[in-house]
């Protein structure tokens, strides 16, 4: 008997307590920086598309959301003819993230992706691309990989030997 | 002059009846959700008080269906009687003096006949919808609602000793020298109890205990005949509340206020305290609400009974 009062007046005293209700619109919600939210295609310091459209994201994809097709431009970078996320199937597991060897496809801290028609869903290329390096901002893949590319030639690359004369006997 | 008056106070106790069963939903929402350390319903409107007409909006717009294995003369009458019969009982609730619809000299008795009525409603409701859980809740719902008047009446005969009337008015007046809620103190327990089982509220809602029952004598009920049930269920929470204040605790009665305040303030109150009491108690089992009553309550009730007796025969 007594604990029911004593428990009917400790709800009473909650009148008082701090809510713990997020007014969200005019409130925002704390998201921690490694936050798995929108995605969006990064590029390197230099401005140059980070994609190499080696389809790793599409075969890590667990829902198969991504789509995309390879092409090579003059200079003998690989690069996506278009690349498509369907935001609508994506569960945002950044498995894609994770996959990805060139730092491209990277997750964002962003939720806010509401649309009132479902087509409007599925991001084309222009919208996933950002002008910026993403979270490694040091970061280009052409400099530090062995690729030859119009410009830069084998041995050419950060911490790069030239390549070794398999025909000389020279150590 | 006289007949002026009876037009229009039945109609302001209508309308003011009404207006408040809409507020109570805004007013219980909010409140659970304070004890709950959450804002509530706070969009729609300053503080969210719009938000009922926003709900009735909802439910009026609402597909009216009546399921085809159901008895559908009864599945549609039975969320009006208990409307009808709560709001009849406020016939009889003296607002403050000269503000009372039908100053009955039984109107205690016409109180306890009209929410004896009101379980049909719910009986008729469960029985109706022919299916399983509507029909426990309906039985649930019977054996509760009439074993919880049973001592809703008696624990009220201590009041009628003392004011030596059942017309709710002279009860009131009877209280100037002091309200009765001290010296009936454990009649008036057992009358907040047996109000909170007669209304069927949360820790006597076993008629429609939502973790058993999906929800018991309404299951399948949508719409605006559910949203009747509802209004039913908050008319009837200020109803209780009402005859509380004017059983125990002097209704109109009360310094500086004028009359109708000190009645609002009052009701108000016991209406906060029912939703308290929503918030912070479970749900007994069947069997110990049962047992409770009859083995605690009706006791209880008979031994205040007997002893108001006895001291008013000894005393005058």
């Amino acid at each position: 008997m007594l604990g029911t009062l004593k428990s009917i007046w400790n709800v009473f005293l909650h009148l008082w307590h701090r809510k713990e209700t997020v007014q969200y619109p005019e409130e925002k919600p704390y998201l921690p920086p490694r936050w798995r939210g929108r995605i969006i295609l990064s590029r390197d310091p230099d401005g140059g598309e980070r994609c190499v459209a080696c389809y790793l994201c599409a075969v890590a994809c667990p829902v198969d959301c991504i789509a995309l097709q390879a092409a090579e431009d003059e200079h003998g970078r690989r690069y996506p003819e278009f690349f498509r996320i369907n935001f609508s199937r994506c569960i945002f597991c950044g498995f894609c993230e994770d996959a990805c060897p060139t730092y491209a496809i990277q997750l964002t801290p962003d939720f806010e992706m509401a649309e009132y028609r479902r087509e409007n869903l599925v991001y084309e290329k222009d919208d996933l691309l950002i002008s910026g390096p993403g979270k490694y901002s040091g970061y280009n893949y052409y400099r530090v990989a062995g690729l030859s590319i119009s410009g830069k030639s084998k041995g050419d690359a950060d911490n790069e030997r030239p390549p070794v004369d398999t025909r000389s006997l020279m150590p | 002059m006289n007949s002026i008056a009876g037009i229009i106070i039945p109609i302001g106790v209508l309308v003011a009846v009404l207006t408040i069963a809409a507020g109570l939903i805004w007013l219980e929402r909010r409140l659970l959700a304070f004890w709950q350390d959450r804002f509530g319903p706070n969009r729609v409107g300053a503080y969210g008080l719009l938000q009922p007409l926003a709900d009735a909006i909802k439910l009026m717009f609402k597909e009216d269906w009546v399921p085809p294995f159901a008895d559908k003369p009864v599945f549609i009458l039975a969320p009006v009687v208990i409307v009808i019969t709560v709001i009849m009982a406020f016939a009889v609730i003296p607002f403050a003096p000269g503000i009372v619809v039908t100053d009955l000299n039984i109107g205690l008795l016409f109180f306890l006949g009209m929410s004896s009525l009101g379980v049909y409603s719910v009986v008729l409701g469960g029985w109706s919808s022919n299916s399983k859980y509507s029909l426990l809740g309906g039985l649930r719902a019977s054996a509760q609602m009439l074993s919880y008047e049973v001592f809703m009446s008696i624990s009220v005969m201590g009041v009628v000793m003392m004011a030596g009337s059942f017309n709710l008015v002279e009860i009131v007046e009877a209280q100037r020298a002091g309200w009765f809620w001290a010296p009936q103190f454990l009649g008036m327990i057992i009358f907040i109890i047996a109000g909170l089982a007669e209304t069927r509220r949360l820790p006597f809602d076993l008629p429609e205990a939502e973790s058993e029952l999906v929800a018991g004598f309404h299951s399948e009920y949508s719409g605006m005949k559910f949203g009747l049930f509802f209004v039913g269920e908050y008319i009837g929470i200020t109803l209780v509340s009402a005859m509380i204040v004017t059983l125990y605790f002097g209704g109109w009665l009360g310094p500086f206020l004028p009359p109708l305040a000190w009645f609002s303030i009052k009701t108000f109150l016991f209406i906060c305290g029912f939703i308290l009491l929503r918030a912070a108690l479970p749900r007994p089992r069947y069997d110990q609400l049962m047992s409770y009553g009859w083995k605690i309550l009706l006791p209880i009730a008979m031994a205040n009974l007997l002893i108001t007796g006895a001291l008013l025969l000894s005393g005058g």
